[in-house]
């Protein structure tokens, strides 16, 4: 087991280097000059190579990428031109909880929408109950969410003026106020989710609930709702989790807008102003930030099956 | 059939299972009487699990037609599922063909007995646990304490359907259905496991219903044998006489392949059970049948007495125009 959990965490390292070169080259190929941005239409050619030697990009790639690289993994992530900000300050200490408290907020949402759906829809199967449930679900898929979360505002927001319009407020600070703020971003970025989960929790129950072990429960007497519910859904824990871990990148991709709709200080709004302002260190901290993320979490889904499923436990 | 001689716990009258327009049992008619085996016994199917899974009320996307009645209950068949939920585990108990795949992967295999024995019997965790190592002993699994927090598929086969035996037993059924409990085991674990469910069901004076392939061994451990065909009784009646009096042309084809097998003149049945569109109107194994005349195809046959009662007992039944 803990073996396993190394081979992991070792496997995670080479991921993460593979990712922060990609990114670093890519960016390096992408278009515009952020010296150019900083020193805006007017300057010399001296200021010009100053400037540049002084950022280090007139060094060749590799010692760029190693002197960056060095520096990240200490902590030193830079400073942002445009924050005025130390980087690491800035995306990790102020931006990242934002995006954090959003991706949870809504996933647990999800999740406590979703499944119970789910389930209605796998035991209510091809009822009119089940038939709307698909088309909410479908709607929830293909519904654009900058646009939801435009009509959210302008609904709850601006007419009912039930909701803040924009605004974030740490629920680690004032945690109902914050949990007040999250509701229409929350709402905005699950739809997704909650269609996604609904769908897959209806298909894996269904399948679960044909499998001889809930036909053996239900001959000893066990009530309906302890089948569906103690033997069912105990049983579909493990594809849900490793299909959200996969989504999980869909995610965070839903942050940026949600986050740049309701004006949310969160790493999607720095990512966004950073890739318009041509702040490679902060494009890449928030990439970096991202990746370990999503590959944090996909390793804690590998590291859930043997408590999801007993059959995955090594003998003792 | 004769009803006054004996007390029936179960008595199953005329049931019939429509699938579509496919007719998977038809006008099946059995009856068990008390501390009584009655062994199913055809070829796979011929409709002896979906008898099983009818009493229980388990059969799904079906209709079901008949009578099933239980001793004190009335017609298992039109009970309200709440009924259903209260009779199941407690009157009536299943063992199912594969005990690795009919518990629960998750649950460790005490939980599965101890949760049983708290909701049918209301007893306290503690209780249960007790309760639930003694029905381990009693089920002849060795170290019942350790094997309590053992997950189903850390535990063999035997072990297995020993666990589900341990299941079925907790709420104390008056009838017992056992659906092929052995024909996912090892041949040397299935008289093992035949042998546990008979001492066990016969212990408590339960009835037991043993859906089986193998007539030899229906004859050995069970009381009655009913032989089905395409879901229809063909003969049914006294282990002894089914398997050496029988009358019906299957039960014999049925017989000479089970018990000749390296005899030079070995007689498997020839042919295949027709697909239910091709089911003939009458009775249904004339199209495989050496002894058809010409009304089999379009008549079936009612089950009567197999010997006039002066020379036979009096519930050997066959369903045949032409017997033996």
């Amino acid at each position: 087991m803990l073996f396993k959990a190394l081979g992991k965490i070792a496997q995670t390292c080479v991921v993460l280097f593979v990712v922060s070169v990609a990114s670093f080259g890519l960016l390096k190929l992408a278009p515009g000059d952020p010296i150019q941005i900083m020193l805006g239409s007017e300057y010399s050619q001296e200021s010009y190579d100053s400037l540049r030697s002084e950022l280090g990009l007139d060094q060749p790639f590799l010692v760029q990428y190693a002197d960056w690289a060095i520096q990240f993994v200490q902590g030193n992530w830079g400073t942002s031109y445009v924050a005025r900000a130390e980087i690491f300050t800035y995306a990790f200490k102020e931006a990242l909880p934002v995006t954090l408290t959003l991706a949870s907020f809504s996933l647990v949402f999800a999740i406590l929408v979703g499944v119970p759906l789910g389930v209605l829809s796998a035991i209510k199967k091809d009822t009119i109950f089940d038939a709307g449930s698909a088309v909410l679900a479908l709607t929830g898929t293909a519904f654009p969410s900058f646009l939801l979360g435009i009509l959210l505002i302008w609904f709850f927001a601006v007419k009912l003026q039930l909701f803040p319009v924009m605004g974030y407020v740490s629920p680690w600070e004032n945690f109902w106020l914050g949990i007040y703020h999250m509701i229409l971003p929350g709402l905005t970025l699950s739809t997704y989710f909650i269609a996604m989960i609904t769908r897959l929790t209806r298909a894996t129950l269904i399948e679960v609930l044909e499998q001889p072990y809930i036909a053996a429960a239900r001959a000893r007497g066990e009530p309906n709702w302890r089948v569906v519910w103690v033997h069912g859904v105990r049983n579909i824990a493990m594809p849900l989790v490793t299909i959200l871990g996969l989504q999980l990148g869909v995610l965070l991709q839903g942050t940026v807008l949600t986050e740049t709709v309701f004006n949310l200080p969160g790493v999607g709004q720095m990512l966004t102003s950073a890739v318009l302002g041509r702040e490679y260190l902060v494009v890449q901290a928030g990439v970096m930030m991202t990746a370990v993320l999503f590959i944090g979490v996909n390793l804690l889904v590998d590291l859930s099956y043997p408590f999801l499923d007993p059959r995955l436990r090594t003998s003792k | 059939m004769n009803d006054t001689a004996l007390y029936h716990v179960l008595s199953i009258k005329d049931l019939t299972v429509f699938r579509g327009a496919a007719k998977i049992l038809d006008r099946v008619t059995l009856a068990l009487a008390q501390g009584e085996t009655l062994a199913l016994v055809g070829e796979s199917g011929a409709g002896k699990s979906t008898i099983a899974t009818a009493i229980m009320r388990l059969l799904e996307n079906a209709r079901v037609t008949g009578s099933a009645t239980l001793a004190g209950e009335g017609d298992l068949l039109t009970l309200s599922e709440r009924k259903m939920v209260k009779l199941r585990g407690r009157r009536l108990a299943m063992i199912f063909q594969d005990a690795g795949t009919a518990l629960n992967p998750s649950y460790t295999v005490g939980r599965q007995l101890s949760t049983t024995l708290q909701r049918i019997h209301g007893l306290s965790k503690s209780d249960a646990r007790k309760q639930a190592i003694d029905l381990f002993t009693s089920v002849g699994i060795n170290d019942p304490e350790g094997r309590m927090s053992a997950f189903p598929h850390q535990l063999s086969g035997g072990m297995q359907q020993r666990v589900m035996v341990a299941i079925a037993l907790a709420g104390s059924p008056d009838l017992l259905l056992a659906d092929e409990p052995t024909s996912a085991l090892d041949v040397t674990i299935q008289a093992q496991i035949v042998r546990l469910i008979l001492k066990l069901t016969r212990e408590r004076g339960a009835s037991c219903v043993f859906v089986l392939h193998d007539l030899a061994l229906a004859s050995q451990a069970c009381d009655r044998i009913a032989v089905l065909y395409a879901g229809q009784v063909v003969e049914s009646g006294p282990a002894r006489d089914v398997l050496e009096r029988h009358r019906h042309p299957y039960t014999k084809q049925l017989k000479s392949c089970v018990l000749e097998i390296g005899a030079k003149d070995l007689v498997a049945p020839e042919g295949t059970v027709p697909s239910h569109d091709q089911m003939p109107n009458g009775c249904r194994f004339c199209t495989r049948c050496p002894r058809a005349v010409a009304r089999c195809a379009d008549e079936t046959p009612p089950l009567v007495p197999a010997r006039p009662t002066a020379t036979g007992p009096l519930d050997h039944h066959i369903a045949c125009w032409n017997p033996e």
